[in-house]
């Protein structure tokens, strides 16, 4: 289901639409986490994710007005040089998922409490604090620049 | 013994599906009184008389109102993007309804000998289970508004979006600080640590305060309700909307009131707990069954209250600007909120400390 949403965002002829879908697939990724048990992750997964971003990226899309007609022809060139840049990644992606050793790991549904609240939240402040607290201040550089751009 | 399994299983279902049953029945009856009420409560304020007509008191009022709205010619706008156009009231139901999976509605009750939970989903993340579905409400406004093809319900969606995702912002803060004293997410061990102790409104009324004023944000309602200003917007994000949409774009508001009221209640007001009465005590002289009768009434009771003050502030109040609007919410009552929370952490720091620094 995630993989058919995400496949009709790319080929969604409206923007909106394409955000929709989007929106569809984080629902689903969700669904992926709480079936590894992963209560806590599943939900912020929503919250932040379809709850919020995606709400602002609707309004960018929505206030820009596109439409089929307005939407400017592209080059041949362009076109081109899009698919082989595509095809690039693709290479590099199955390239690297090659070398992943994916038998005898599946991910067994049900089992595992990292993903709930008390071990995660246990885990990112002892073992991982450091990355935790560096993260946090990347986001706060991140909104004192927003804050910077909308005071100019 | 897999026979029993299945059997066990088979009445779990059955029984969680009366009781959702049971509770979308009942969160649609309120709701339907609420309509009532709020004209009620209008003309009261107003010194007029309401609803008179049908049946005593007007009591049939809101039945006579919904049969009008279904029967109401349905106009799609054919500029519209006719699915989203449906799609839109369809989610801010769905996402009015979905909250009520998680609050504690009573104790237990006891029923030919099997013990029944008065809640439908105990997860253990409760709360953020109902931001998560809060959040999700903004879709139905704001894919109703663009899939009318207006420039004013866009505009009307527009501000309903940003105005619901800046105040989700405090509120979720106003929790945290709540969730430091409580140390659970689930609604069940909320309500049950304030059972025959003190409620958390007496630890958090700051907190309780901004949650209160999110709430009224959350749901559009006045002084808040600058997405249906009439005199800006001619109607709102449901302008072009018809018949029984539109109708259900207006009940999705008032079961968002009443959860929302139910949501308070729970967290800050002890829930289903029956003040100035030991419960346990109770339990023992009345039985199980009617003891869940009880706290449920309560709880209606305290909900019934809040939806009173709902109405009480809408038709006092006069409504905000937009600027005004967002100043409160972030210059206002997001730093409120952080200073709670600090207040609070420092607290619970110091006591579990022993009160020494």
């Amino acid at each position: 289901m995630a993989l058919g949403s995400a496949i009709m965002v790319v080929i969604s002829r409206n923007p909106v639409h394409s955000v929709l879908w989007l929106i569809v697939t984080f629902f689903a990724i969700s669904g992926h986490y709480i079936l590894m048990n992963a209560q806590f992750i599943g939900i912020v997964n929503l919250i932040v994710y379809a709850g919020a971003i995606m709400v602002l990226f609707l309004f960018v899309i929505m206030l820009m007005n596109l439409n089929a007609e307005t939407e400017p022809q592209k080059n041949k060139w362009l076109k081109l040089a899009g698919v082989v840049a595509g095809g690039c990644l693709l290479l590099v992606l199955v390239a690297a998922l090659k070398q992943a050793e994916v038998k005898g790991k599946v991910a067994l549904l049900g089992t595992g409490d990292i993903g709930l609240i008390k071990n995660l939240g246990k885990a990112l402040f002892t073992d991982y604090v450091v990355p935790f607290e560096i993260s946090s201040v990347l986001f706060l550089s991140a909104m004192v620049g927003a804050v910077v751009i909308g005071k100019k | 013994m897999h026979s029993a399994l299945l059997a066990i299983d088979l009445f779990f279902v059955i029984e969680k599906l009366v009781l959702i049953v049971a509770i979308v029945s009942i969160s649609l009856v309120i709701a339907m009184y609420e309509t009532y009420a709020e004209r009620k409560v209008a003309a009261f304020i107003q010194d007029r008389r309401g609803p008179n007509r049908a049946g005593p008191f007007g009591l049939l009022q809101p039945l006579a109102d919904g049969l009008k709205l279904f029967m109401k010619e349905e106009i799609i706008p054919n500029t519209s993007n006719r699915f989203l156009f449906i799609l839109g009231p369809c989610l801010a139901m769905l996402a009015a309804m979905m909250t009520s999976a998680v609050i504690p509605w009573g104790g237990k009750i006891n029923f030919f000998g099997r013990e029944v939970n008065l809640q439908i989903a105990d997860i253990n993340i409760g709360i953020l289970y109902v931001f998560g579905v809060v959040s999700m409400g903004v879709y139905g406004i704001m894919i109703g508004g663009w899939a009318s093809n207006n420039k004013f319900s866009l505009m009307a969606a527009l501000r309903g979006a940003s105005q619901v995702i800046s105040y989700e912002l405090p509120m979720g803060l106003s929790l945290i600080a709540l969730l430091m004293l409580t140390g659970s997410l689930k609604m069940s061990e909320i309500v049950g640590q304030q059972l025959d102790s003190w409620y958390n409104v007496f630890y958090q009324p700051l907190g309780f305060f901004i949650f209160f004023v999110c709430a009224f944000a959350e749901c559009n309602r006045t002084p808040f309700d600058l997405p249906e200003a009439e005199n800006e917007l001619n109607f709102g994000y449901h302008q072009e909307y018809s018949s029984m949409k539109l109708g259900f774009y207006l009940f999705a508001e008032y079961i968002n009131m009443f959860i929302s009221s139910v949501v308070m209640a729970t967290l800050f007001f002890g829930g289903y707990d029956i003040p100035f009465i030991n419960d346990a005590n109770l339990t023992q002289s009345v039985g199980v069954n009617l003891m869940a009768l009880f706290q449920g009434l309560s709880l209606i009771i305290k909900v019934v209250i809040f939806i009173f003050i709902f109405m009480w502030v809408r038709w006092t109040i006069p409504r905000f600007r937009y600027d005004q609007l967002m100043n409160l919410g972030w210059k206002g009552l997001i730093p409120l909120s952080l200073i709670n929370m600090i207040v609070t952490a420092a607290l619970v720091l110091l006591k579990n400390n022993g009160w020494k620094f």
